[in-house]
This record gives structure tokens, C-alpha cells and sequence, in this order.
């Protein structure tokens, strides 16, 4: 097989990448269990969000919906196992990046540092939205739309993710 | 998915996946189940290497706290002679560790001054994996004898309660989250108002009305009215008292560090205890009489028993 192919979009092809075997299992845990450690050592770290860059950067990468949906939805509901939250918050909300990401993957180019950065804000926005929609429409609580903490956390979260973005292509297949 | 347009596919697996979720949630509300099984596994599986990576770090810091952190020493000793050199490297050495042995030390006082009330010391191994809700894992669970709802303290004060129970460790909710509740009163003037958190740093006093006296430093307490926390535990130290609309605002700094909890203790009973008094610290700026609950001996088992009404209407 391939290590590398590309996907016709009207007269650009995007090359789907793929990874050595274990790369997005190992990631994945390792995300969650450094969300869920580090800030017991590192109590600033709490705003980072290392899933929804793991599941943004696979979804741009793999440009598969259905599979960057799936390790959304897992992610998310690890991420709620691991959290006070009930089961389905952050499942949902990052089964809906996972699949707008690996869309967009598929339709744009996303290798460059500042469309990265910039995917990345917008997807943590959007993210935000989603777990604020559900927990003021489903579960009733209430919740701020914005605030400054919000703000911080994108720009930092999305500065992180370039890094991490550029650290995640050395793993891919050559 | 067989006869749907491929490109529809991953559209209705969307659909799919995200109703399976709002299912799951809106099951999850209705029975007021928390999906214990999924979170049994995952802890399961996340605890031993929390574990892990706590005594990994455990390790590292020391090696940074004894060797590489005295970079800038070795390089002022060089001069020295050797024997010089020796002794301090192991006197950085005993320092790197007596601040450990301080905090044990507070613990284990703590605990032997309190021999009648069942407790346990727990290590703090993790943390919520959500930014939004202040939350810790610790390293004891059901086989040391830990449940749903037991108080966590340190000798400074409150720290949570626990909300989770596992086999080798335990979901901690602290004071702060926006979820949390402590039955308090202000100590000096017996006032009962419950303590929430807020998310932020600081605590809320909820319902003290306008026409009662607060003054910014006084000292706030348990009340024992929740039956999870014994009375006249230390909950913080009043910060900030404006007038409201029905009721004052005050704002309470927690009086236990949860920024950097390491070791906690866990009640290990649900019923009401009563705790040997500590020696109650001078509140800063508080100008009222000395407080009668703290000049007292213990007469408090009676209000642990009463039913959880602080809360004024």
C-alpha cells in the first residue's frame, strides 16, 4: 500500500497522510493523560486542551469525516470519563471537530504554520461554543458565552498547536 | 450505510454519533447515572500510569531539586575544597527533602492528635481532564476503604469531598468548583451561611443578609451542618464584603493551598465527627470579641447530628 495518496479535489490534489502503526493510539492516550496529570504539578497547564489538538491535527491529516469523527467521539468520551462531566459533553463536541476537521483537511492545505494556527483558534472556538451549547441547552447549567480566561486559552492552545502539529509530522510515514 | 452516496456517509455517521451522545447525556440526567462503567475502565486504565508518572516525577525532581538545580553552587564551589563541596551538595540534599518531611510531618501530627477519627493520607495523582472543573484524583480508592461523599482535608483546612470511588483511587470535587458546597459559618459571630466555589480561586458566602455584621478577614468555618465535613474545620479567611441586593457578597481564600495539594486526608466515615481543636490563628484585621465556638471545648456533636438546613431562604 501507499504510504501517502491524494485526494482529487476539482484541480488540487491533497495528499492524505498516514501514520507508523500505534501513532494516533499512543498520542491519543497520551494526551489525555497528560490533560489529566500535568496540572497537578503545573496548575497553569489546566488551560490547555491536549485532545482537541490531537483530534484537530488527525482530522486535518487523515481527511477521512468518518474516521476523524470516530477518534473524536473516543477522545471526547475519554476525556468525559476522566472529568466530573457527564458522558457525551466534550463526545459530542469533538465528534463535530473531528468531523469538521478532517473535512476541511480534505478540501484545504493545511500544512502552513499560520493556517494552522489560525484553524486551530477557529476549531477551539467552535469547540467551546458546542460544550457551552450543551451544558446551557441539555444540562441546564449556566454558563458564560466569553470570557477572558476563553480568550487566553485559544491563543495559547493555538500557539501550542503549531508546535505540536510541526513535533506530530516527524511521526508521519515519509 | 449500504446505498447511501459515499459522501453522505460520514454525514449520517455525524448524525449518528452525535444523537447516540445526546441519548447517552439525556439518559445519563434522567437516572442521574454517572456512566460509572466507562469511568471504572478508563480510570482503570489511567491510574497506574498517573501512578507512575507521579513517582517519575517524583524522581526527576529530586534528581533537578538535589543535582541539576545546584548547577550554579557547583560552579561558585569550585573553588572549594572537595570535603566543602561534599558537605553542601548533602545539605541541599536534606533540604530538598525536609520540605517533604514538614508536610508529612503536619499530616501524620494532624493525624495522631485526631486517633478516634477513622482517616486516611492519600497522594494527589491527578487532576481533572476538563479545564473548566476543579477536580483531583487521588491515590487511594474503595480497597482502603474510601466512598462516595467522604470529606478531604489537610491540617490547613478543606479541601473537597470525594464524588468518586474506585478500586486504587478516587474523583475529588474541590471546594472551588462552580458545583461545590461546604456548610459554613463565620467564626467569630456564628453567622451560618453555605460556601460555594465559583470556579475561581476564591469562595462565595452565599446568604448573609445586609443587616449583619462581616468583617474582611474574619475567619470562616465549618458549620457540620452538610454531615461530609466536622464542625469548626477551617474553610478560609473572608477577603471581600460588599453589600448586595438581598444578601452581602463575600468572597472567602480557601485556607488550604488547592493550587498545590500533594498529600490530602480523607475522612474515612460519612457519619458526624467532631475533630480535636487546633489552636485557632489571630484573624487579621477582625475586631469582634474572641470566638466562643473557639475558646470552647468540644460541645459540637450535637449540631453534626442536625439536619443539613443552613442554607437561609
Amino acid at each position: 500500500m501507499n504510504e501517502t495518496y491524494d485526494l482529487r479535489v476539482g484541480e488540487s490534489h491533497i495528499e492524505v497522510h498516514k501514520f507508523h502503526a500505534g501513532t494516533i493510539l499512543v498520542s491519543l492516550l497520551f494526551a489525555v493523560v497528560l490533560q489529566s496529570f500535568l496540572p497537578v504539578y503545573i496548575s497553569k497547564a489546566g488551560i490547555l486542551d491536549l485532545p482537541l489538538l490531537i483530534t484537530i491535527y488527525f482530522g486535518l491529516s487523515r481527511r477521512n469525516p468518518s474516521s476523524g469523527l470516530l477518534l473524536g467521539t473516543i477522545i471526547g468520551l475519554l476525556q468525559d470519563s476522566l472529568s466530573k462531566t457527564p458522558l457525551g459533553l466534550f463526545g459530542i463536541a469533538k465528534t463535530v471537530i473531528g468531523y469538521l476537521a478532517s473535512s476541511i483537511g480534505a478540501r484545504l492545505d493545511t500544512e502552513h504554520p499560520a493556517a494552522r494556527f489560525a484553524l486551530t483558534a477557529a476549531f477551539f472556538v467552535l469547540h467551546q461554543g458546542i460544550v457551552i451549547l450543551i451544558q446551557k441547552l441539555l444540562l441546564a447549567q449556566p454558563q458564560s458565552w466569553f470570557t477572558m480566561r476563553m480568550l487566553v486559552a485559544c491563543l495559547v492552545n493555538s500557539t501550542l498547536g503549531v508546535f505540536l502539529y510541526y513535533f506530530l509530522d516527524r511521526l508521519r510515514k515519509s | 450505510m449500504v446505498g447511501l452516496p459515499s459522501r453522505h456517509r460520514s454525514l449520517f455517521l455525524l448524525i449518528g454519533v452525535v444523537l447516540l451522545q445526546v441519548l447517552l447525556l439525556a439518559v445519563q440526567i434522567k437516572r442521574d447515572s454517572q456512566g460509572r462503567l466507562i469511568r471504572v475502565w478508563t480510570v482503570s486504565a489511567v491510574s497506574p500510569v498517573e501512578r507512575s508518572g507521579a513517582w517519575g516525577i517524583g524522581k526527576i525532581r529530586d534528581a533537578w531539586r538535589h543535582y541539576f538545580a545546584l548547577s550554579d553552587t557547583a560552579r561558585q564551589n569550585e573553588q572549594l575544597q572537595r570535603e566543602n563541596g561534599e558537605l553542601k551538595l548533602e545539605i541541599m540534599q536534606l533540604q530538598g527533602k525536609s520540605a517533604e518531611a514538614d508536610r508529612l510531618a503536619s499530616l501524620l501530627n494532624f493525624k495522631q492528635k485526631q486517633a478516634k477519627v477513622p482517616m486516611v493520607v492519600a497522594r494527589v495523582i491527578g487532576s481533572s481532564a476538563d479545564p473548566n472543573s476543579n477536580v483531583i484524583y487521588i491515590d487511594q480508592g474503595q480497597r482502603d476503604g474510601i466512598r462516595r461523599n467522604m470529606g478531604v482535608i489537610t491540617p490547613e483546612g478543606v479541601v473537597g469531598k470525594v464524588i468518586e470511588s474506585y478500586r486504587d483511587a478516587s474523583q475529588v470535587l474541590l471546594v472551588t468548583d462552580r458545583d461545590s458546597g461546604v456548610g459554613a459559618m463565620i467564626a467569630d459571630s456564628r453567622i451560618q451561611s453555605p460556601v460555594g466555589g465559583t470556579g475561581e480561586p476564591l469562595l462565595n458566602m452565599k446568604y448573609v443578609g445586609n443587616d449583619d455584621e462581616v468583617a474582611v478577614g474574619a475567619r470562616v468555618v465549618t458549620s457540620g451542618m452538610d454531615r461530609i465535613f466536622p464542625k469548626d474545620l477551617p474553610v478560609g479567611v473572608i477577603t471581600l464584603v460588599k453589600p448586595g441586593g438581598q444578601y452581602k457578597q463575600i468572597r472567602v481564600k480557601p485556607s488550604a493551598s488547592l493550587e498545590k495539594l500533594e498529600e490530602v486526608i480523607v475522612l474515612l466515615t460519612t457519619d458526624p465527627v467532631v475533630l480535636k481543636q487546633e489552636p485557632a490563628p489571630q484573624a487579621g484585621n477582625t475586631s469582634t470579641a474572641p470566638a466562643p465556638g473557639n475558646s470552647k471545648p468540644q460541645s459540637t456533636s450535637t449540631a453534626t447530628t442536625a439536619k443539613p438546613t443552613d442554607k437561609r431562604p
